[in-house]
Formats: structure tokens, C-alpha cells, sequence
């Protein structure tokens, strides 16, 4: 990977680090008193390194697509700090159109993403010509990035998003988000809507597109054998809050959050031995306008504890550069499956 | 459900006071001095000013809204310039009136719009949806006005049955709920009715047509239910948004009736704008009109709490 | 968080029509969109029947001085309110002894104009403040949205007389008036579509690219509102024509002797005992461009709501 002019802090500092993120929703509006809020986002730290992918997942409502919206600066976060590449967001060094070119967006519904009244190549040119590009130049790039994602640009560059399919539209899609040449790449459920097969040469274009242009992905998907096909790292939500983060073999192979576990055990495996007879994770996630106290994990969790009813487990290291959130992970945390300490004495 | 009400009032108060705001500004839109009306032409400067300061059109703008505020809610709409009577005994008399006939006109549509869109919804693209539907586009489609002189030529000029003009037998005033009066009532009425004809008959052949499409109607028709029950349950859920409509039809004629009332010289609220228009009578006319939006609000909010009443699905928030 | 309101809810508090526009808002979209709405548009008989009536009686306006058997303004005393049918004035002579056809064909210039130029006006004011208020939302939206709730307080009939009658007649201020009260109703639908289309992905795409605000509302809001936009300002054409007639009927637009539909109706009605069908002429001309309008309008609709 040859480096970025634009790189400052050398390949050790983290390209985007998040702390203490919150976003919660409504609380506003009410004749008398408040409305009920919304706990979408609840104080959320990771980072994520040059060059990495990280994959995120988790049920739908845990926070993962609001996360990314915060991180777009699409939603306000209501408090927490976003450091790109050493510089703080909102600082006089990192102003929020300079952090838009260099963090973009690829949207799920890639219907919903593309303006039926535009063709491809105006949507993809549409980016670089509001930074200032010559309307010539802007088109210029535009063909060339369709050429990139597999869209003869000849072909296919005058035609509107319903003229072709969604595996195509996806294409455009990330071309537009690479139209602006930014550095991390947000993949907001980016293959999920697509077929299998669509998928698949999807998600080859994208290994292809982070090798080429250096990129760094963030992935969210709710499908984690797409995850671990194509993480590097794996950080799973539950109810706005990370439950585990760490290396995707670690994480995926030895999960250490009975949540992770349990999410692993309902892939439906292609193996009819190997089939479960009971669903580990039943009912949907509590809700979010008002979580239950201690573990937010315990209403569904099979291990759950006394302690797990009152104490919050806090994200503490389990395994090199491995964190979970649960008390059974921690030694010596009062959990009677908690690891016991070393007897010291 | 007290909440919502409440919160509903506290959402049509500072539309009120934008009204009042919009209805006292009428006068200051007027071109040339409010009082041209009531002055000689050949008044002196003194005599002007001294109106001026009589009818209090010498002080600012604001000031003078908040005293003309004060007075309107203590009941006083200020004395009509041409009678020199007060707006408010004036308007009050020419509401009865109207009321009988924007309540009749929407009896009237909406018996015979409901009607027609049960009839349009039910068959669906059939000719008899056609001729429905045809009789929507016309209610909705025809000048009002023209309609009572068609109406009046035939059934007055040609036939003789009704008579054409007037609320009663010579040139009675007021209303009164006797056959003689009836007659009166009936051409206006009829004319004034074909709006929120076509208008309810649209919103209800649309509910139908949606109601029928949907999944518990069709359920309910596998379940074995008589097509009579299936009907009871359709009348069920388009009722509450038919009957606002209905209320808010009958605000829209009620504000609306000055042009069939200036047709049929009906002694209404819409005879009375006419009058002030053309006598300039400015206070008249802002009192009057000032009365009827307010009117309208109190409709608005009537509706929204009895559909809200009467409808499960709306969330009382 | 936006508050949506339920469509039931939405008829009740709003005079829009039955059929949600914002819903109608297409989605299906792209090259020759207006050209497949056309030809959708070619194959409903009706809305092609109202099309050629409305064409019909705007060319005859236009070219009323090269159509029209005579003078519309010149009377005779000795030849009124002859019948139709009659040898020399084919559609009968009004009250002042002048032909009906002339003054209906000259008619038609003022009562178009008068009828189609404030719905015009107010899309264009309308789209503007809707758009502003929808895309920009908090305050700004508040302050306009609430402007138009008072507006919406009123009548359109009761609005349009009491502008009027305020500002005097004349046919300038009855297009004022007639403005006034229509620019509530497109700004509230244009708002409506804004809202909805500013929460589509394309557009926070386009927000987050970095792109000026106007940008976006230029390339990616505009062209998916007008339309929905343009439809419903079509709608209102019919009510529009009926009002001006109305307010010409009244005396509050266009003066004597200058002729108009409305104004025509008016001066007539003495005449509704000895010659009813002469009399009812002019409303025959309104209803017909007016229901014509109207049709127009429901075909333009539906062929925009199909989905490909």
C-alpha cells in the first residue's frame, strides 16, 4: 500500500477513532413533560485502523446504522468526540467538508440511493463538480470510476436507475462514494438487498477497489458470513453499546459474549447434522426507550446472573486486542461462570 | 383523550390570533381612508382628523390591533358605518340564516355524496362507477352561482313551483321551520349542495375502494361473512373520515355561501359581506368575516377531536 | 424527529383532495419520464377529450378579433336578447343588444387569464416557500407553516371576497386576491413532498458529499417535487376559473363593458324570465373549461401514478 499524501500520523495512528458517542432520539415535543426517548446510540468508543476493515454487526435496531449516520454527520451525535486521523471534527484543522471527502457512504437500498431523475454518470459527477470540478472534468471521473466498478461508462453512463439492475445500481452507488476520493468507506448494509450471486461479485469489487485505491471500510451487515469474508476486525451492537470487539478469527471462532455466541448459533449452517433443533436467541431485543438495568443483555441471555440484573458489565480486554462487555468474561467479576483468579495465595 | 384536547386548542389558539391578525389588517389593506365612506366629500382636514381620533385610526398600528383585540373579545365588533348599528347584532342575525342553509346544502350532499361513492366504490369501474364518478366531477366542476340561475329558471321562471328569490313569504328575514319557508329553501339549498356532493362522494369512493382491498375485508369474506356484515364493517371504518369531511364541508359553505346567497337574495352572512363590500362598510366587513374564519376554527377543531373520537387508529398523542 | 401524520388525519386538518398527492409522488422515473406520462396520457379518451375542449377554447380566445362575427362591444337597442338561433346573431344578442358570440368568444381572453394567471403566480411562490420550508425545517418551517395554517383558516371563497372586497375591484387585485389564497395550498403540498423526498438516501447522499445546500436543492430536490407539485396546481385551476368568474359575477373583478363569463352572468340575470337560455350562456362557458380543467387534471394524475 503505497501512502497517502494526505496520511499525517503514519500507519500506527488509528484513521478514525470514536469516544463516548450518543445519539438518542426524541425526548422533545410533548405538551406536558417530555416523550419517551430513544437509546439509539449509548456511548460508543472503537477505532478503526488504516487499511483495516471493520465489520459490524448485529440485530437490526442495535445501533449499527445510526452509528454510521453519526459518523456521516448525517444525525447530530448528541455527545461523544470523532477524531479523523489525528484531528478532532469540528476543529479548525478538520472542518466537516474536508472530513465528507474523505469519509463517504454507501447506502443499503440502492434504489432509495439515486435520484430516478438523474442518469449514472450525473449522479456519480455530481459529488466532485459541487467540490469545485469543471463540469467536463467531473464527467471525466465519473466515467472513469464507472469504469472501475464495471459499468462500461459508453453503455451504461446515460441511463437512469431504474434502466438497470441492482447489482449495477449498487456499482453506482459505490462509484459515487469514491467519486470524492475519500479514505474510509462506509458500507452501511452495501450487499444485503443484492442476490447471492450479485453479492458475491460485489463484494470481490469491493476487496478489488480497497486494494487499489488504499481504502479503509467500515462494514455493517446483519449477514456474518459476509462479515467474516470481509473483516479484518468484528465489533458486534446490542441496544446501542458494543457487546465484543476484536481480531474477526477471535471473535467469530471463540466468541466471549454469550450475545456473539448466540447470534453465531442462528446462522443456519449447511450442514443438516449440524442443524439446532432449538432458536438460541429468541423473542426481539428489549426496547430501546427503555433498557433494562445491568447487562442489557440479560433479558435473553441463557448465563444470566443476579449480577448481570444490577451491575453493568463494563467493555474490558478478554484476549489480546480482544474486548467483550460480560461479567462471565472477566475473571474474578462475582459471575459464577466468570473465570476464577489465579489462586494467589 | 382531555390531553388532546387540550393540545389541540393550544395548537388552533395562535391560529385564532393569526386570523383576528389577518381580518384587522383587511381594513388597512383597503385603499384610500376607511372613513371615505361616511365622510362628506367636501369634509375640511379638521372634520378628518377628528374622525380619525374618533374611531381611533389616528394611533400606530399595533396599538390600535391590541384595543380592536380587547374589544373583540369582549364581544364588541365596533358599529357597521351604514346603519350605525353594532357589527356584532348585525352578523349574529345573518348567521342563523346562513347556518340553516350551509347545514341543509351539507345534509343534502352528503346523503346523496355518500350514496353515489359507496355506489362508485363498490363497483368499481364499472358504468356505474362512471356515472358516479361523472357526478363528483360535475358537483365539483360547476360554477355554484350558474347552477342557481339554471335551477331558478326552470323550477321558478319556467315551472312556477319554487319561488326564486328571498328566505320567506315578503321578504321575511328570518327563517322559520314552517312549509311556507321550506319552499324558500329548497333551490338555495339544492344549489349550494352539489360541492360537498362531489367532494364527499370522491373521499368515499376512494375509502370504499381501499377498504375492500384490504386484507381483514377479504379475510372476513373467506370467514363467511354475509356481504351485508362485510358492508356494516366498511360502513365502520369510512365513517369517521366521511363525517370530517362532512364538518369541514360544512364550514367551507357557510364561509362560501356569498355567492348562492347574493343569487337568491338569501338574507344570510354572504348577502351581508356583499352589502358591506359595496358600501365600503368596512368594519362590517371585517367583523363578518372575522366571525366566519372564527367559526372555522371552532369547526376545525370540533372535527379533529370527534374523528379522533370516533377513530381508534388515530393516535391520541 | 419528524412528526408524520396519519392520512386520515391529514384530510381532516387539510382541504388537500381525497387522493394523497404526496403519495402520487412517483418513484418511477427517468429518460422521457414526462414523454411515458404523455403517452399514458394519450391513451386516456377522457383526459384527451378535456385536453382538445381547452385548447379548443384558449385558440378561440387568442384568435377571438379573427373569429368572432362582430364587434363584441357594439349594441343595438332595437335587436336585444334575440333567441339562439337567430339569422343573424347565432347565439342571440344580450341585454344591450350585442352579439353572444362575439362577447363569448372575447370573453373567454379575460376570464382565462384571470382564472389561470394566479394559479401560476402561487406555484411558483407556493414551490419557493414549500420547498424552503421542507428542506430547511426547524424554525424556518415553523414560522412559514404556521403562516399558511391561518391562511388555511379561512374559506378559499371566504379569503378571495374578502381580499377583494378589501382591496377594491378591478381585475389586478382579483389575481392578487385569487394568488393569495391559492399559495397556502401549493406551499403545504410542496412542503409535504420536500419533507419526504429530503429524507430519501440520494439526498443525504448529496448532503454528504460536502455540497452547498442550493446544490442540492437545484440537482437532487427539485425536479422530484415540481411534479407532484405541478399536478396538484393543475387541480386548482378548475376552482380558480370558477372563483374568478365569481368574483367578476359578484362585481368585485372585471367592470362593464368589458366582456368576461362572470361579469356576462351577472348582467344577464335580468334577462332570465324573457330569454333563460341566452342567460345561462356564460355559465355554460365556465362550467365547460372549468370541468375541462378538471378531467385534465385527474388524467394528468393517473398517468403520473402508474408504475412502470
Amino acid at each position: 500500500m503505497t501512502l497517502d499524501p494526505r496520511d499525517r500520523g503514519g500507519p500506527a495512528q488509528p484513521l478514525l477513532s470514536v469516544s463516548g458517542l450518543v445519539k438518542h432520539f426524541g425526548g422533545k415535543g410533548g405538551l406536558l413533560g417530555r416523550g419517551p426517548v430513544v437509546r439509539a446510540v449509548d456511548g460508543v468508543d472503537f477505532a478503526i485502523a488504516k487499511g483495516e476493515t471493520l465489520g459490524v454487526v448485529g440485530e437490526s435496531g442495535c445501533g449499527k446504522s445510526t452509528t454510521a449516520r453519526l459518523l456521516m454527520q448525517i444525525n447530530r451525535p448528541d455527545a461523544g468526540d470523532i477524531v479523523f486521523d489525528g484531528e478532532k471534527l469540528g476543529t479548525r484543522a478538520l472542518d466537516l467538508k474536508t472530513y465528507r471527502r474523505q469519509v463517504q457512504m454507501v447506502f443499503q437500498d440502492s434504489y432509495a440511493s439515486l435520484n430516478p431523475r438523474l442518469t449514472i454518470e450525473e449522479t456519480v459527477a455530481f459529488g466532485p463538480k459541487a467540490h469545485g470540478l469543471s463540469a467536463g472534468a467531473a464527467l471525466a471521473r465519473a466515467h472513469d470510476l464507472l469504469r472501475r466498478v464495471g459499468l462500461e461508462p459508453r453503455r451504461f453512463g446515460g441511463r437512469y436507475p431504474h434502466e438497470v439492475s441492482g447489482g449495477q445500481r449498487q456499482r453506482v452507488n459505490i462509484a459515487r462514494a469514491l467519486a470524492l476520493e475519500p479514505r474510509l468507506l462506509i458500507l452501511d448494509e452495501a450487499v444485503s438487498a443484492l442476490d447471492k450471486s450479485v453479492e458475491a461479485q460485489v463484494l470481490n469489487l469491493l476487496d478489488d477497489l480497497k486494494r487499489d485505491f488504499g481504502l479503509t471500510y467500515m462494514f455493517i451487515s446483519h449477514d456474518l458470513n459476509v462479515v467474516r469474508f470481509m473483516s479484518d476486525r468484528v465489533m458486534v451492537m446490542y441496544l446501542g453499546k458494543i457487546a465484543e470487539i476484536g481480531p474477526a478469527d477471535d471473535i467469530l471462532k471463540a466468541p466471549r459474549h454469550p450475545y456473539t455466541a448466540a447470534l453465531l448459533a442462528s446462522q443456519p449452517s449447511t450442514d443438516p447434522a449440524a442443524r439446532i433443533e432449538e432458536a438460541p436467541l429468541t423473542g426481539d431485543p428489549p426496547n430501546p426507550i427503555n433498557p433494562p438495568p445491568g447487562c442489557r443483555f440479560h433479558t435473553r441471555c441463557r448465563f444470566a446472573a443476579d449480577l448481570c440484573r444490577t451491575r453493568e458489565p463494563g467493555l474490558d480486554p478478554v484476549a489480546p486486542s480482544h474486548l467483550a462487555a460480560c461479567h462471565m468474561a472477566v475473571e474474578g467479576s462475582g459471575h459464577p461462570q466468570a473465570p476464577t483468579l489465579p489462586m494467589a495465595a | 383523550m382531555i390531553l388532546f384536547i387540550l393540545k389541540r386548542i393550544g395548537y388552533a389558539a395562535p391560529v385564532a390570533l393569526g386570523v383576528s391578525l389577518v381580518c384587522f389588517l383587511l381594513v388597512h389593506l383597503a385603499p384610500g381612508d376607511p372613513l371615505s365612506a361616511i365622510l362628506p366629500v367636501d369634509a375640511t382636514a379638521e372634520m378628518q382628523a377628528q374622525m380619525r381620533a374618533a374611531y381611533g385610526f389616528d394611533k400606530p398600528l399595533p396599538v390600535q390591533y391590541g384595543i380592536w383585540l380587547w374589544k373583540v373579545l369582549h364581544g364588541d365588533l365596533g358599529n357597521s358605518i351604514a346603519t350605525g348599528r353594532p357589527v356584532l347584532a348585525e352578523v349574529s342575525r345573518a348567521v342563523g340564516n346562513s347556518l340553516i342553509l350551509a347545514a341543509s346544502a351539507t345534509l343534502i350532499g352528503f346523503t346523496f355524496g355518500t350514496f353515489f361513492g359507496f355506489v362508485a366504490g363498490y363497483a368499481r369501474d364499472s358504468w356505474l362507477d362512471r356515472v358516479a364518478s361523472a357526478v363528483a366531477v360535475f358537483g365539483v366542476s360547476v360554477p355554484h352561482y350558474w347552477l342557481g340561475i339554471v335551477l331558478v329558471i326552470i323550477f321558478s321562471a319556467n315551472l312556477g313551483w319554487l319561488p326564486p328569490t328571498g328566505a320567506g313569504p315578503q321578504g321575511s328575514g328570518n327563517w322559520w321551520p314552517d312549509l311556507e319557508h321550506l319552499r324558500y329553501l329548497v333551490l338555495p339549498a339544492v344549489t349550494m349542495s352539489v360541492i360537498p356532493m362531489g367532494v364527499i362522494s370522491r373521499t368515499v369512493r376512494a375509502l370504499v375502494g381501499d377498504i375492500l382491498h384490504q386484507d381483514f375485508v377479504q379475510a372476513l369474506r373467506a370467514k363467511g361473512l354475509s356481504e351485508f356484515g362485510v358492508f356494516r364493517h366498511v360502513v365502520k371504518n369510512a365513517a369517521p373520515t366521511a363525517i370530517a369531511i362532512m364538518g369541514l364541508q360544512l364550514g367551507y359553505l357557510l364561509g362560501g355561501s356569498i355567492l348562492v346567497e347574493t343569487v337568491f337574495a338569501w338574507p344570510g352572512t354572504g348577502f351581508l359581506l356583499n352589502a358591506a363590500i359595496f358600501q365600503r362598510d368596512l368594519p362590517l366587513l371585517q367583523g363578518t368575516i372575522l366571525v366566519l374564519a372564527m367559526f372555522f376554527v371552532t369547526l376545525n377543531l370540533l372535527v379533529d377531536v370527534v374523528q379522533t373520537a370516533l377513530d381508534p387508529r388515530i393516535e391520541r398523542a | 424527529m419528524t412528526t408524520t401524520l396519519t392520512p386520515v388525519e391529514a384530510t381532516a386538518s387539510a382541504p388537500l383532495p381525497p387522493v394523497d398527492l404526496a403519495e402520487a409522488a412517483p418513484v418511477q422515473a427517468g429518460r422521457g419520464y414526462w414523454g411515458s406520462v404523455l403517452s399514458r396520457l394519450a391513451r386516456d379518451p377522457v383526459a384527451m377529450g378535456a385536453g382538445i375542449v381547452i385548447l379548443c377554447i384558449v385558440l378561440a380566445a387568442i384568435f377571438a378579433p379573427l373569429i368572432a362575427p362582430m364587434d363584441p362591444f357594439k349594441g343595438s337597442m332595437v335587436r336585444r336578447l334575440r333567441h339562439v338561433g337567430d339569422a343573424t346573431y347565432w347565439l342571440g344578442s344580450d341585454e344591450l343588444g350585442r352579439d353572444m358570440l362575439s362577447r363569448l368568444l372575447y370573453a373567454g381572453r379575460l376570464s382565462l387569464f384571470m382564472g389561470v394567471l394566479p394559479v401560476i403566480i402561487a406555484f411558483f411562490i407556493g414551490s419557493g416557500l414549500g420547498i424552503l420550508a421542507g428542506y430547511a425545517g426547524g424554525w424556518v418551517n415553523t414560522l412559514i407553516m404556521r403562516v399558511v395554517d391561518v391562511f388555511f383558516a379561512f374559506p378559499s371563497v371566504l379569503l378571495a371576497i374578502a381580499l377583494s372586497g378589501a382591496l377594491g375591484a378591478g381585475i389586478l387585485n382579483a389575481i392578487v386576491s385569487l394568488t393569495v389564497v391559492f399559495v397556502p395550498q401549493i406551499t403545504r403540498v410542496a412542503e409535504s413532498v420536500t419533507v419526504q423526498i429530503r429524507g430519501r438516501d440520494y439526498v443525504e447522499a448529496a448532503r454528504v458529499s460536502g455540497a452547498h445546500p442550493v446544490t442540492v436543492v437545484r440537482v437532487q430536490v427539485l425536479g422530484n417535487v415540481l411534479g407532484p407539485v405541478f399536478v396538484y396546481s393543475t387541480s386548482l385551476i378548475s376552482v380558480s376559473m370558477i372563483l374568478a368568474s365569481g368574483l367578476s359575477f359578484l362585481g368585485l373583478g372585471v367592470k362593464p363593458p368589458e366582456p368576461e363569463w362572470g361579469l356576462m352572468l351577472n348582467t344577464l340575470r335580468t334577462a332570465i324570465y324573457v330569454n333563460p337560455l341566452v342567460a345561462a350562456l356564460p355559465g355554460v362557458m365556465i362550467f365547460l373549461t372549468s370541468i375541462s380543467f378538471n378531467l385534465l387534471s385527474d388524467g394528468l394524475r393517473s398517468a403520473m401514478e402508474v408504475r412502470q
